[in-house]
């Protein structure tokens, strides 16, 4: 599987899960659903770039630095754009953004294929 | 007039040497003796270089021929096949300068290089079985490491009964799979005292006494090698389950180190909530 698609893939999920672990908080238990779905497409994002720079670079430690740098910066733009009891839980969305963003770019560097198979000249 | 033991040794050796005077290679030193031949080291005279040239001890034109028809970067190129004046047939080949493998290993190298060593050889021996040719006689002794670490097999053999006891497969009729028991035989030498079981396992599978229990060619036996290196499940072994966790285990490391610092972070943040 292309390196993206893997990214893709594996953002989506792992972002969806993280953001069910917000059912732990009652206080934004209510907003679970819009949690899920926004954490889900921030995975999504961080995925596809962390996939995209998988396919130009070919090293684990710069993968997982990548991931983890993407990861940090939607973190922070989905925690800027929201309030918890009045304020910013820059904390509890970015800490674990950014390690998601860097489990992410670990697998787009040891799984998937480079891109698809190009044709040979004729 | 009598002559002391020590002229007459001199002069048997000197009356052995192959006359190479209708030729235009230069005697320089003995550099090796097996079953059919004797290999020296000489100076062709004509490129000014130096070469192994091997006298076969029998009319073996044949041998010279096979080599010369496996065209591998592991397998010595031949460079003229000729007879001298007694009727015995030589061929110049190029001249290796390194180490055989038993020497080589004698040196300490690492497990890798070990390996990488085990994969040349079992490469060129692909490729030969490819060409109809198998080796009968791979033992340490027959491959070369050379200063640049190029590895070469040596002295493939023509002779049905060839074979060193302990790498020859004791099988009725000679064919590839005895070549992958001399494979298995060889990679069993080469291994360090402690080994990994999985590695162990590979040997003992490709030195299996019934043929069709070994590797079915040498290309499934590096195949096995490569799982190895690569920390994968070998072919050769059913490891047991604490086994396989711990090669998950190493395989993974930064993998399982980043879920448990994500599942720390986590508690981490809940608890901190509470209090």
């Amino acid at each position: 599987m292309n390196k993206i698609l893997i990214g893709l893939f594996c953002g989506v999920i792992l972002g969806t899960i993280d953001g069910a672990s917000a059912w732990f908080y009652p206080e934004v238990r209510s907003m679970l659903t819009g949690i899920m779905v926004g954490s889900s497409i921030k995975g999504l994002i961080v995925g596809v770039l962390t996939g995209w720079f998988a396919c130009k670079v070919q090293s684990t430690i710069w993968g997982i630095v990548v991931g983890s740098a993407f990861g940090l910066l939607f973190a922070f733009l989905v925690a800027a754009m929201s309030t918890v009891n009045g304020r910013h839980p820059y904390l509890e969305i970015m800490l674990p953004g950014f390690i998601v963003g860097a489990i992410v770019g670990f697998l787009t560097q040891r799984t998937g294929t480079q891109g698809p198979a190009t044709k040979g000249a004729l | 007039m009598e002559i002391s033991d020590s002229v007459l040794d001199h002069l048997r050796f000197v009356a052995a040497l192959p006359d190479l005077s209708g030729t235009r290679y230069e005697l320089e030193a003995e550099i090796g003796r097996g079953g059919m031949g004797v290999v020296y080291s000489a100076r062709d005279r004509q490129l000014d270089r130096h070469v192994a040239l091997k006298v076969l001890d029998f009319a073996l034109a044949g041998e010279a021929q096979l080599i010369a028809r496996l065209e591998h970067p592991a397998i010595v190129p031949i460079h003229e096949t000729g007879t001298l004046p007694d009727g015995r047939v030589f061929y110049t080949m190029k001249l290796v300068a390194g180490a055989s493998l038993d020497h080589y290993v004698a040196s300490s190298p690492s497990l890798a290089e070990r390996l990488r060593v085990i994969r040349r050889v079992g490469e060129a021996l692909a490729y030969a079985h490819t060409r109809g040719t198998i080796h009968r006689d791979l033992k340490p002794q027959n491959v070369m490491v050379g200063e640049f670490g190029e590895v070469y097999v040596m002295d493939w053999g023509v002779d049905p009964v060839a074979g060193t006891p302990q790498f020859r497969a004791p099988d009725a009729r000679l064919d590839q799979r005895s070549d992958v028991f001399a494979l298995g035989a060889l990679l069993r030498s080469v291994l360090p005292a402690t080994v990994p079981p999985a590695l162990h396992a590979i040997a003992v599978k490709a030195m299996s006494s019934d043929p069709g229990a070994r590797y079915p060619d040498a290309p499934a036996l590096l195949e096995d090698i490569d799982r190895f290196e690569q920390g994968l499940a070998v072919e050769a072994w059913s490891e047991p389950l604490w086994h396989r966790l711990r090669r998950f285990g190493s395989r993974n490391a930064v993998l399982l180190w980043l879920l448990t610092a994500y599942a720390a972070v986590k508690f981490l943040l809940f608890f901190l909530r509470i209090f």
